[in-house]
């Protein structure tokens, strides 16, 4: 039995749906602060590099696209607030309201993946991912592979996130339209939403902390 | 956790996405311009900004309850300390007082 | 009802959680908490055997000075792997999954943890971890030390590091998972009238634990998963030759690994805490100290790691406020040996063999701390930094710490557990020679680090030879001490005596209900009224 149908009958384990609801909105944020602290381990290891070799990070995210960039910021902001509608109108029973808005928010995923793939693939083209291909700086040597196994790693964790949430979007979107989340158990949806505007939040941070430094 | 009015949440949610996206232009515009030490502390506070409001309206945390207020706390408090401590060791090393001793 | 006469018959109560369902699936997909506790239970008693044996061999080599039993190569992978299976393997999950498990949601008077189905997954990939580890070993091992550190790790071993980095990260979920559930279960479904302080304090120190559990793992996940993306991929991000710090791998990886030991020691400190109170009649001294302090020790513990890396490039400014913090972390672990002390003071003392557990404890957990003082100084650290000192003061936290208490702890919950009572005679044999052995295998280690051996190497100068000979010696009783549980605690399960519901007259909820406990744990609704540990004797002196 999921919380989907805490209605009348909780878990075996609870005592009430309310106890129930709160356990599980609990045990969502736990798990957000799990992540904060996963992807903080890599802002942290940016942060000392950034603070080693300020003009090699300069320098390098000038092989970033701050357009794609941006728009991709754009995007997930847009599906954030798409998001939101979702969770506000499972809350109000609006079946209609809540799936489509899913499914915009799951095409501004898709969008920003589709946009994710047009990057990398760029930086593959000029020899920019760390390893054995990687294209050695004329100025910073291979210390320049550094900002970007940091960018790669920071955005491939993200992506992955990304991608794990599109996957769970469009299942809820299906699972919505099958009647799964009325009124009465609208909570999944709200959790759902959590995971996302965390994954939103992570990328926030990434946009100017790698694409922007090297505008002027 | 009581339902909003339909109207009124939705405006709000509008409302904070166009806050969100004005602030995106800003923090692209700011960065065109050298502002020397001062770059990086503000695309984070605008980046804090617009973490916070996402937070705070979009994840409901201002309908939350203590706990998970704490939550959020919490995780904050853990990432400033690993950030405090571990650059306690990056600003210091080399510092005066240890070459004083060569 | 005494200890040893057990109940009128042979047989536990009818419906139990473990006759409930007899198929191999009913116990591989089981979301019962009880069932999930014996899940572990099986696989960290493995996880043990194996991290024993190889300390056993490594322990044999080291017999003689130039190390003629084994290969250099082959010792560094034999203390690599225990190293590795006795972290993450065996003591990080070791309470919390099995006695945690099993406990946490009795002990509260609740019918299961918050989430049954996130327990099972933990179990599962606990599992997988341990197949990515066991498959690297099979596969010829790693030598570079359970630390990991670079650029040796990710640049020079030849070793299957990245196999078992992926396991370490796989088996940091398991981690996650539990402290995560226990965390929602101790906020939320606590029976009524139970409030904070009247809850055991094996509990209090299960929900510190999950903190770490939950704040810290992440982030040595990440980090091992950044190790890793340098090994396979050859980024260079903690290499010196390419611009990379090692000692930013170092920082990340004891953020997590310094909690990591508090997450290994305080519930065996909460497993004590309900010994001592049932074994002298009396209720814990200073409740509210021992509960806070274990709050304090989970906190102050995130702001000590830099105490492993003192010899480092570390700024030693740094190093100073990490020796400072790491002195303060042993004032909350004092306390409770304080107040375990005064609760024994004028209690009425029985020598049951869960007590010679708890009672060795107390003194090798003290002698564990104190010598990690000298290590917290900046100065001695330097001398003794990467000496058996250290091997010495780690083990006597770790298996004179929290592996008394464990098996302790299993011992005192074993007829709850299975129903049947264990032979407490060889039971008592079994802590005399894990007391007397453990000893002997690692005092000399002080010596002899203090002297200057260093760890991690297979070769000695031949003065030091007697005391690695002592320490091979004890080590073959320990091992002693080990393996007679396994056959007496098997023995019960099928000629042991059926266990009443409380064979000790310990005092909470779990002692209320049958050995063993049916699935749902409580048949009744639970209303707690009373504080915890309302023994008899309460005030010293009173009879």
């Amino acid at each position: 039995m999921s919380a989907a149908d805490a209605v009348h009958h909780p878990d075996h384990q609870f005592d009430s749906p309310l106890q129930q609801r709160e356990s599980l909105s609990l045990g969502m944020w736990l798990f957000l602060v799990t992540e904060v602290m996963f992807f903080g381990g890599i802002f942290v290891g940016y942060a000392v590099y950034r603070h080693m070799y300020p003009e090699m990070f300069h320098h390098m995210s000038h092989h970033l696209n701050v357009y794609m960039g941006g728009i991709n910021t754009a995007v997930l902001l847009t599906s954030s607030l798409t998001m939101a509608f979702a969770v506000n109108a499972a809350q109000n029973g609006n079946k209609k309201r809540m799936v489509s808005m899913l499914l915009v928010t799951f095409v501004c995923s898709i969008v920003f993946l589709i946009v994710k793939y047009f990057e990398y693939a760029e930086k593959f083209h000029h020899h920019l991912v760390p390893g054995a291909h990687f294209a050695t700086d004329p100025e910073y040597g291979d210390t320049a592979q550094i900002f970007f196994s940091f960018y790669f790693a920071a955005t491939g964790l993200h992506g992955f996130h990304v991608l794990l949430g599109t996957i769970c979007i469009a299942i809820f979107a299906w699972l919505g339209h099958k009647g799964h989340f009325p009124k009465e158990k609208y909570q999944p949806v709200e959790m759902l939403g959590l995971y996302w505007h965390f994954v939103d939040l992570v990328w926030i941070y990434v946009f100017p902390l790698f694409y922007l430094i090297g505008l002027t | 956790m009581s339902a909003h009015s339909h109207a009124g949440a939705i405006q709000k949610y509008i409302f904070i996405y166009l806050i969100l996206m004005v602030l995106l232009v800003v923090t692209v515009a700011v960065a065109f311009f050298d502002l020397g030490a001062l770059n990086l502390p503000v695309a984070m506070a605008i980046a804090t900004v617009k973490a916070g409001l996402v937070v705070w309206f979009f994840m409901h945390v201002d309908h939350a309850s203590v706990m998970i207020r704490f939550c959020v706390g919490a995780s904050l408090v853990g990432l400033f300390l690993a950030f405090l401590f571990i650059f306690a060791d990056y600003l210091t090393r080399g510092a005066a007082m240890l070459q004083m001793a060569n | 009802m005494s200890y040893a006469t057990g109940t009128s018959t042979n047989q536990s109560p009818a419906r139990n959680y473990l006759n409930a369902a007899h198929t191999v699936k009913s116990w591989l997909l089981t979301v019962d908490h009880k069932r999930i506790a014996i899940l572990y239970l099986i696989s960290v008693t493995v996880a043990f055997f194996l991290g024993g044996v190889a300390a056993f061999i490594f322990r044999l080599d080291l017999l003689t000075p130039e190390g003629d039993l084994l290969r250099s190569d082959t010792y560094n992978r034999l203390f690599t792997m225990h190293g590795v299976i006795m972290v993450f393997l065996f003591l990080v999950p070791s309470i919390p999954a099995t006695l945690g498990n099993f406990l946490v949601p009795v002990m509260i008077g609740a019918r299961d943890l918050a989430f049954p189905r996130l327990n099972l997954a933990s179990w599962y990939m606990y599992m997988a971890g341990a197949a990515f580890i066991l498959y690297a070993i099979i596969a010829g091992g790693v030598d570079t030390g359970w630390t990991f550190y670079t650029p040796y790790s990710t640049a020079f071993s030849n070793t299957h590091v990245a196999m078992t980095l992926v396991g370490v990260f796989i088996a940091g979920f398991s981690s996650i998972f539990t402290g995560l559930n226990f965390i929602v279960t101790i906020h939320k479904m606590r029976a009524p009238g139970l409030t904070w302080f009247r809850l055991p304090l094996f509990i209090w120190a299960h929900y510190a634990t999950s903190l770490i559990m939950v704040l810290a793992t992440p982030v040595l996940a990440v980090t091992l998963f950044l190790a890793a993306l340098e090994r396979l991929a050859g980024l260079g991000i903690f290499d010196p030759a390419r611009g990379g710090d090692p000692v930013l791998y170092q920082h990340l990886f004891w953020f997590y690994s310094h909690p990591a030991v508090y997450i290994m020691i305080l519930p065996s400190l909460g497993v004590t805490a309900e010994l001592i109170t049932c074994f002298c009649r009396k209720n814990i001294f200073g409740y509210k100290f021992v509960a806070g302090s274990s709050i304090a020790i989970a906190v102050l513990g995130f702001l000590v790691w830099g105490h492993h890396m003192f010899v480092t490039s570390q700024s030693p400014y740094a190093g100073i406020v990490f020796s400072v913090i790491s002195y303060l972390v042993a004032v909350p672990s004092a306390i409770k040996v304080f107040n375990f002390t005064a609760t024994i003071y004028r209690g009425s003392v029985s020598w049951e063999s869960p007590m010679i557990y708890a009672l060795g404890f107390i003194g090798l957990f003290l002698i564990g701390g104190l010598t990690g003082l000298f290590l917290a100084n900046l100065g001695t650290d330097v001398h003794l930094h990467d000496t058996y000192f250290v091997v010495a003061h780690f083990h006597y936290i770790m298996v004179g710490g929290a592996l008394m208490g464990y098996l302790g702890g299993l011992h005192f919950w074993w007829p709850k557990i299975t129903g049947k009572l264990y032979n407490e005679f060889w039971a008592r044999i079994a802590a005399a020679l894990v007391f007397v052995g453990f000893n002997l295998t690692f005092f000399p280690q002080f010596i002899v680090g203090y002297l200057g051996n260093p760890r991690r190497y297979h070769f000695y100068p031949p003065e030091f030879q007697v005391y690695h000979v002592l320490s091979t010696a004890g080590s073959t009783v320990l091992g002693l001490g080990y393996l007679l549980p396994l056959f007496y605690l098997t023995y019960s399960l099928f000629k042991g005596k059926a266990a009443p519901a409380n064979p000790w007259g310990a005092k909470g909820l779990e002692w209320e209900i049958p050995s063993p406990p049916p699935t749902e744990n409580f048949l009744k609704p639970v209303t707690v009224t009373e504080e915890a540990y309302a023994y008899p004797l309460r005030k010293p002196g009173a009879k």
